[in-house]
């Protein structure tokens, strides 16, 4: 196909959400290297200085953005003040992006708090995901995090992660025998 | 010493104590604990004489303390060392250092590039949000929790009558499967919210959503949403010969 830059262009334009690579293959029935090459390219082209948006690989697909510098002007365009996430729900959704699945206990254990509230928050806002429940006695719901968690922060997918130092890792059994008390009882 | 700290500025006790080991320059992995016990307790004592409510994990963690001060205070046993394990302050340290990497990377996360704060999408982009890749079969598209929730959300739209006849509705759920069905037929794919029109009594709301919950089950329709908040979709899956030969006795389904 000689126009398929334009073709996937169009589509990544029009569709607004990130499409995958499968999904592109299906629908320009392209080779998915070429489509590759297109994407490197038009991502390229879109990284020139002077344009206002990228084309970006953000939770296993590709979306065009706007350049981030350009924040302070679209801000403008918002029509009521975005909610900021909090202290709180950002340690809580670390913990949860790093050692999914996980309880509630755990969470709770980790932080030193109550995380209830924190935890609906993260729900209401979609970057939850309820993974199942664990086999353990009560059947605490275990959770992780969703697409728009990686759609928020712009990552490919959960690989893309920043690295954290390296450490021992607490015994997670501890945490939920004995959820924010010293093991030493 | 004099100590000006807002508790509520912290997130928690680990957050707090991490503060305070680190305002004191001290190694996590060697916290002097007399010290650090002593400056806590100073300021939830604090925190009480200013009447604030302290909130009771505070007050958890600065038994934890005195806990293990006493621990260290007292000589130790060899019994009591194998049963303890050797510092008492071991197991504190471990939730620090642990408590920091997650605090450390909450504030990556914030550094990041975040949607609707420093990147943004096209508004309002009335496309056709289906062409979203969805794992065939694998799970369904939208989490239980938004179903629920948007379930919630046309329940709290009907409104509650205060006076009304009391007739009993018998309602199946094999009827509504079959009248789900009928509409499928004519059309592929239809907006959950078209299903729920104003009209609709509660047991309505509710026979409806369990006759989508049994189509889901048997195959014959999908369940999709793309966005958060937006529309909830149902797409027939099966053919439409298939959804017209669907007959259903009551008592296969279970439900009374």
């Amino acid at each position: 196909m000689s126009d398929l830059k334009a073709v996937i262009e169009a589509f990544l334009f029009v569709a607004g959400f990130p499409v995958s690579l499968d999904k592109l293959a299906d629908l320009t029935e392209a080779d998915k290297a070429d489509i590759k090459e297109v994407i490197a390219g038009l991502t390229q082209e879109y990284s020139r200085p002077g344009r206002g948006i990228r084309l970006l690989e953000v939770a296993g697909g590709y979306q065009f953005r706007s350049d981030p510098t350009l924040a302070p002007w679209l801000r403008r365009l918002q029509k009521e003040r975005v909610q900021r996430l909090s202290a709180a729900a950002l340690e809580t959704l670390a913990i949860i992006a790093y050692r999914q699945p996980v309880t509630r206990a755990e969470i709770e254990y980790l932080r030193g708090v109550d995380s209830g509230g924190v935890l609906k928050t993260l729900l209401e806002r979609h970057l939850l995901r309820i993974l199942g429940k664990k086999d353990i006695p009560g059947r605490p719901l275990l959770y992780g995090t969703s697409r728009y968690f990686l759609e928020l922060f712009g990552l490919k997918d959960l690989n893309d992660l920043p690295t954290l130092k390296e450490f021992s890792a607490l015994d997670p059994e501890l945490a939920e025998a004995l959820p924010l008390e010293p093991s030493d009882q | 010493m004099t100590v000006d700290i807002k508790l509520e500025k912290f997130s928690g006790p680990l957050d707090l104590l991490l503060h305070l080991i680190k305002s004191q320059e001290m190694d996590i992995c060697d916290i002097r604990i007399v010290e650090i016990t002593e400056q806590y307790l100073t300021i939830i004592d604090q925190m009480k004489q200013l009447d604030l409510d302290v909130a009771g994990e505070f007050l958890v963690m600065a038994a934890q303390l005195i806990h293990i001060k006493s621990r260290m205070l007292l000589p130790v046993s060899e019994e009591l060392a194998e049963e303890e394990g050797e510092d008492p302050r071991a197991e504190l340290v471990k939730r620090l250092l642990e408590y920091q990497r997650y605090k450390q990377a909450a504030q990556l996360f914030d550094r990041l590039p975040q949607l609707e704060r420093d990147i943004f999408l096209p508004q309002g982009s009335g496309t056709d949000l289906l062409l979203e890749d969805a794992p065939q079969d694998a799970e369904l598209t939208i989490s239980l929790y938004q179903l629920a929730n948007a379930f919630h959300q046309l329940m709290t739209q009907v409104k509650t009558e205060v006076f009304h006849e009391v007739i009993r509705e018998n309602l199946s759920v094999s009827d509504y499967i079959a009248m789900i069905s009928r509409r499928l037929t004519e059309h592929s794919r239809i907006c959950l919210r078209d299903f729920f029109q104003s009209g609709y009594q509660r047991t309505e709301l509710v026979v409806t959503f369990l006759a989508l919950l049994e189509l889901t089950r048997m195959r014959m329709i999908r369940i999709e949403q793309v966005n958060s908040f937006s529309d909830i979709w149902l797409t027939r899956v099966a053919s439409a010969d298939q959804l017209q030969q669907l007959h259903l006795a009551e008592e296969t389904l279970d439900y009374e």
